[in-house]
């Protein structure tokens, strides 16, 4: 492997002196699973000589919930500590639904959802149902923090808003409202250890008559970056959320994104799926709201 | 460039040791503690050949830094039997042919005692799903998921590994295909 001094820094704001330090050449480890991989097979850019890991961190481990508070996950939690804790699975199953697909079991017990937000693959599983549920990011930096919404967090494939020294400290997200549910679901050829072809995650609150009050819809591996199908979401606000409106809401999401084609799928083909699981989110999404 | 020391526990034994800092889990057992049993496949986290118990949870430790171990507990397949006796999974392993080249058994064993730590009475579903991330291109995989539910439902006759072949009268699938 690439050869690369090592600090456990103690704080945030250690880290953050680090990193402004030593700029690109610096990168941060939380899980390590996609930047061991980067560093050991030479992609994306050259490889750091400082590697700062998270491990001492004690409040990037923290995993917080409570209905008033929301949820709040340290970015140096892991998938699997973030899905035992208590709330989460209840109040919060689109996150459930997108981060117990990611790797394997032993990848989650090492991996972050942090660090998958912040490795920024277009296909990133934990994006979409976060920015459905309306999560912000708190960045520190080695002066000041700041809060971003999670859908302004993505600038390009493996691009983010963070500027040299800033790191994500924590995501937040804020409970549902009543009537609300949201559901997350990618395509992929293979059940497990795969990389999605489109993710989508639907959410959807319903008002006291059984309208859409609110709808997010996220469309993951169809774009540079997860994006928001805003054009699809207006055209399900004030509705009845009946089979032939969902069906228009996937149709317009499909016109939304700009997907590529590669060895998974034809750019048509993603077009098509994306069309296909808006109406099954959006279902299921609305069953929950329903419940 | 300096050494870290990392001080952790392997196999329940307190241990010091010094490694460069980009050095991974694996490469330290491996070449430096002549602990071979965890194996390196893939090196990128997708085989599972290279799992072991860190805090008692499976991963993947070519995906791990030695230095992250500081101050943890690392448990590989060699600290899996006690007293030179074999567990209920590892003799299932044997007398239910659960294995061929062996390149993908200390992972598939490791992540299996993981399993039946956390589960008692497991699924079908539950096995194949606690073993996705393990790879195996000889045995394929029927007769580890068979060697797994052996293990979890045991009622004593995997306790002595000298006993005879099991007869296969009832069946262990009560789900998917056989």
């Amino acid at each position: 492997m690439h050869k690369f001094a090592y600090y456990a820094p103690q704080t945030v704001k250690e880290a953050a002196r680090i990193l402004s330090k030593n700029g690109p050449n610096s990168k941060l480890l939380a899980g390590g699973t996609d930047l061991l991989v980067q560093i050991k097979e030479h992609v994306k850019g050259p490889a750091p000589d400082y590697v700062v890991s998270v491990k001492n961190i004690r409040e990037l481990h923290d995993v917080k919930f409570s209905a008033r508070a929301g949820l709040t996950i340290g970015a140096g939690a892991t998938i699997s500590e973030t899905l035992a804790t208590k709330g989460v699975q209840e109040h919060f199953p689109a996150i459930a639904d997108g981060t117990a697909i990611i790797g394997s079991l032993q990848i989650q017990n090492i991996a972050t959802i942090g660090g998958n937000l912040c490795n920024a693959a277009p296909s990133a599983d934990s994006a979409p149902p976060l920015i459905a549920y309306g999560a912000t990011a708190l960045i520190a930096g080695p002066r000041a923090t700041r809060t971003v919404a999670l859908e302004d967090f993505f600038t390009g494939p493996g691009k983010t808003v963070l500027k040299p020294g800033e790191l994500l400290v924590s995501i937040h997200v804020p409970t549902p409202p009543a009537r609300s549910g949201c559901q997350y679901v990618r395509h992929t050829p293979r059940a497990q250890m795969d990389i999605a072809m489109v993710g989508v995650a639907s959410f959807i609150t319903l008002d006291r008559k059984g309208r859409v009050a609110d709808a997010r819809i996220v469309l993951g591996a169809v774009a540079p970056t997860p994006i928001r199908a805003r054009q699809a979401e207006d055209s399900l606000r004030g509705q009845e959320p009946t089979a032939d409106a969902l069906r228009a809401a996937g149709d317009i999401a499909a016109r939304e994104e700009s997907p590529i084609g590669d060895v998974r799928g034809s750019a048509g083909y993603r077009r098509y799926m994306t069309s296909v699981l808006v109406q099954r989110t959006a279902q299921a999404a609305l069953k929950q709201a329903m419940r | 460039m300096e050494q870290t020391t990392i001080r952790f526990t392997l196999n329940d034994r307190p241990i010091t040791h010094a490694a460069m800092p980009y050095r991974t889990l694996l490469e330290v057992l491996r070449d430096d503690l002549g602990l071979t049993g965890s194996k390196e496949g893939c090196g990128t986290g997708d085989c599972g050949a290279c799992t072991l118990l860190l805090d008692g949870k499976p991963v993947t430790s070519c995906l791990v830094l030695a230095a992250e171990a500081d101050g943890r507990k690392v448990t590989t397949v060699e600290g899996l039997a006690k007293d030179g006796k074999l567990t209920p999974v590892q003799v299932a392993f044997i007398r239910y042919g659960g294995l061929q080249c062996g390149i993908c058994t200390s992972g598939f064993i490791v992540a299996a005692h993981a399993l039946l730590e956390s589960n008692k009475t497991p699924s079908e579903a539950d096995v194949r799903a606690a073993i996705g991330g393990n790879l195996c291109r000889c045995t394929g995989y029927d007769k580890i998921v068979r060697a797994i539910l052996a293990a979890a439902y045991d009622e004593g006759e995997l306790v002595d590994e000298s006993a005879s072949m099991p007869v296969m009268e009832k069946p262990l699938f009560t789900e998917g295909p056989m």
